[in-house]
């Protein structure tokens, strides 16, 4: 039974290889709101963990702690099993931490080549951009991801919603991300651009990358995920293994706050 | 599309270029009938380019200004006080206890005075309004207030002139240009140079995506996009060396320099003022400030999408500072050329200029919004505007029905733009 594994931490399979990424007893606090309160939560190589929550749950604070766009008010991240400071965007960009949004992602002025460097740009001696040599890594990586892309001068806001994502995952892919943040990722796209998301992230996962998947689709992230993540109004539920639990399970630990085969009082 | 829609395509210039060019090609043409063709001669071009000038250099920093999604309504008054320090600063300053009087130091030590005094109350702005987080629009209608006044405390009021006679020059005026400073040939000479750089940087920037094997224009498409370049600078020079030094200053411009004046009288091409190439030299780098370097693509980065700009680690706070900086620094540069062209400054120089900026950058494509808009677009928009205005000027017509004229092209153009942007998301 699935209960006993919880109540009683498995002695048996320690995991050899210690986490990419922890993020330990992490609080952040708005105001006078905790957003998110003692939360804890790990993610191996190669793996999809799903976060999933309510809306205002604070999963999306908790995962912009790593990120760099906030920051905690006490906790510890490690990489590598190493803390370390994460204080800025920046910070994380250096710890090869990449972040998906749903619709922060891009400049939607600036086309896909300027995009995807952006902030990383390539410069010539003169300090001056090397747009060739950005457009020509732009080519080669959009040409393994989406073949189908052309577009690559026209402004990102002219482009399809499944365009736009691809070329967001093709600067993470590109930039060598260990740990991939996916927010929402197919929030915005239609089915057949949500398979080819789901391919990619398959792909990405086989590379050795970590993925935390954050999303309101219970479906999308049983289809992706090894492992999910349950917080409720700021405070973690817990974390289950994909195949051992079923989806009315999940949903009870997000709706409920409890954890399956926990009695509800 | 039509046949020419398909053209203009394959040229991929932006259609807005076209439509701008278009609109001030009928103003002009329009003016010119109604004036019986007083509008289009050299020595009504000559003077419409001197006009423009100080708008013109103010406008390149408004761009990237309304680009972040900030505004400016200060330059103006800025540009008064900025005028006001470096003609007490030449005229009274300089020469009364460092330099002699008419050296030749006074001018760039005055010019460097103004940019340090600009880019410090840029910065200051930029730090109001990029790190204490205060909105540009009260941060710099403070200044529009501020600024003016301190204009009047620099001199309690008075007009300072002359000034210097080497810092005149930067006005242009009737010796300020390359043919009376340099030489008759020497606009020719700064043209073709700007047609060989053209079309160098054309094939060269062909030859680099051919070796990439990236997709290139046809080389009909570029040739027709360089050719119109060229051209757009040859009849830009032509049109300078046409108009001659009024015959009574060339005389004596003759004479104090030696050069023996013919019985009826000597022939000096004025060629290009020297405020002019202060414009180009100040448009050419900051569009490859925008278009080529970090900077400008973290410009137009927090302009399109701010949160996206700092999550990919660009920090907006100091790129803001930077934008209202250059802002100071080119609204010195204008305060020169400005009263320069005077002679003098008095503390109501520059009055009303914020809304000329703006709206020059405006009907230049730039958009409110944030993230779009070029200088060389903004520059047109300030053509457009002097065009006008002295057109306008020309027909007898009050400054009253001026100002309501510009106003109408400026909703109409920013209308037209937006069923254009409209159109294009569809």
């Amino acid at each position: 039974m699935s209960t006993a594994a919880l109540t009683n931490p498995a002695p048996t399979p320690v995991p050899a290889r210690t986490p990419l990424v922890e993020m330990r007893n992490i609080s952040v606090s708005f105001g006078g709101v905790r957003a998110v309160d003692d939360v804890t939560v790990d993610l191996f190589p190669g793996e999809v963990v799903g976060l999933l929550g309510h809306n205002g749950a604070g999963k999306s604070t908790l995962i912009k702690v790593l990120s760099g766009a906030y920051h905690s008010d006490a906790g510890q991240i490690l990489i590598d099993g190493k803390p370390v400071q994460i204080a800025s965007a920046r910070d994380a960009l250096n710890h090869h931490i990449e972040t998906i949004y749903q619709n922060l992602a891009l400049a939607d002025n600036l086309d896909a080549c300027a995009n995807l460097f952006l902030g990383r740009e390539e410069l010539l001696g003169s300090g001056l951009l090397d747009e060739s040599k950005m457009e020509d890594a732009t080519r080669k990586v959009m040409g393994r991801l989406n073949p189908n892309f052309k577009n690559f001068h026209a402004p990102v806001s002219t482009l399809s919603g499944g365009q736009r994502q691809s070329v967001a995952i093709a600067r993470t892919v590109h930039f060598n991300a260990r740990i991939l943040i996916m927010d929402e990722p197919t929030a915005a796209l239609g089915v057949a651009e949500t398979k080819v998301i789901h391919d990619l992230i398959r792909q990405l996962k086989k590379e050795g990358i970590g993925i935390f998947l954050i999303s309101h689709d219970i479906h999308d992230v049983f289809d992706l995920a090894d492992r999910i993540t349950v917080m409720k109004n700021g405070k973690l539920v817990g974390t289950v293994k994909t195949k051992d639990v079923t989806q009315d399970e999940v949903l009870g630990m997000i709706i409920l706050g409890k954890m399956p085969g926990t009695k509800t009082n | 599309m039509s046949a020419i829609g398909r053209i203009i395509a394959r040229l991929e210039v932006d259609p807005r270029l076209f439509g701008m060019l278009g609109a001030l090609l009928v103003i002009w043409v329009g003016f010119d009938i109604a004036s019986d063709g007083l509008f289009l001669t050299p020595r009504n071009l000559y003077n419409l380019s001197l006009q423009t000038a100080s708008v013109a250099i103010m406008t390149i920093g408004m761009v990237m200004v309304i680009v972040t999604r900030q505004i400016d309504l200060s330059v103006g008054s800025l540009l008064g006080v900025l005028a006001m320090l470096m003609a007490v600063f030449q005229s009274r300053i300089l020469p009364d206890h460092v330099f002699a009087y008419e050296s030749a130091w006074i001018w760039p030590v005055t010019i460097l005075f103004g940019i340090v005094c600009g880019i410090a109350i840029g910065g200051f702005h930029g730090w109001l309004i990029g790190y204490l987080g205060i909105p540009a629009f009260v941060v710099t209608l403070g200044g529009l207030l501020f600024w003016r006044g301190a204009a009047w405390w620099v001199t309690t009021g008075q007009t300072v002139s002359p000034l210097d006679e080497r810092f005149e020059l930067l006005g242009g005026g009737v010796f300020g240009t390359l043919g009376a400073q340099v030489g008759e040939w020497s606009s020719w000479l700064v043209g073709l140079i700007g047609i060989a750089a053209l079309a160098l940087g054309a094939a060269r920037a062909r030859r680099k995506r051919v070796t990439y094997g990236f997709p290139v224009r046809p080389i009909w498409a570029e040739s027709i996009v360089t050719g119109i370049q060229c051209i757009v600078v040859l009849a830009f020079v032509t049109v300078m060396q046409a108009y001659e030094m009024p015959i009574v200053a060339a005389n004596r411009f003759a004479e104090a320099r030696g050069i023996p004046v013919p019985e009826d009288g000597i022939h000096i091409p004025e060629g290009i003022p020297i405020p002019i190439l202060i414009v180009i030299a100040l448009a050419i780098i900051f569009t490859v400030v925008l278009n080529r370097s970090r900077f400008g693509r973290y410009v137009y980065a927090i302009g399109g999408n701010p949160d996206a700009a700092n999550l990919a680690g660009i920090d907006n706070r100091r790129m803001i500072f930077w934008v209202f900086v250059v802002m100071g620094l080119l609204t010195a540069i204008s305060a020169a050329v400005a009263s320069a062209r005077l002679q003098s400054a008095d503390n109501g120089l520059g009055t009303g200029d914020e809304l000329r900026v703006i709206a020059a950058a405006v009907i230049g494509g730039t958009s409110l919004m944030g993230g779009i808009g070029t200088i060389g677009g903004a520059i047109l928009g300030a053509v457009v505007i002097q065009s006008l205005q002295s057109g306008m000027t020309l027909l007898g017509a009050d400054s009253s029905i001026q100002n309501m004229a510009t106003a109408v092209v400026l909703v109409l153009a920013v209308f037209l733009d937006s069923l254009y942007q409209r159109r294009r998301k569809v």
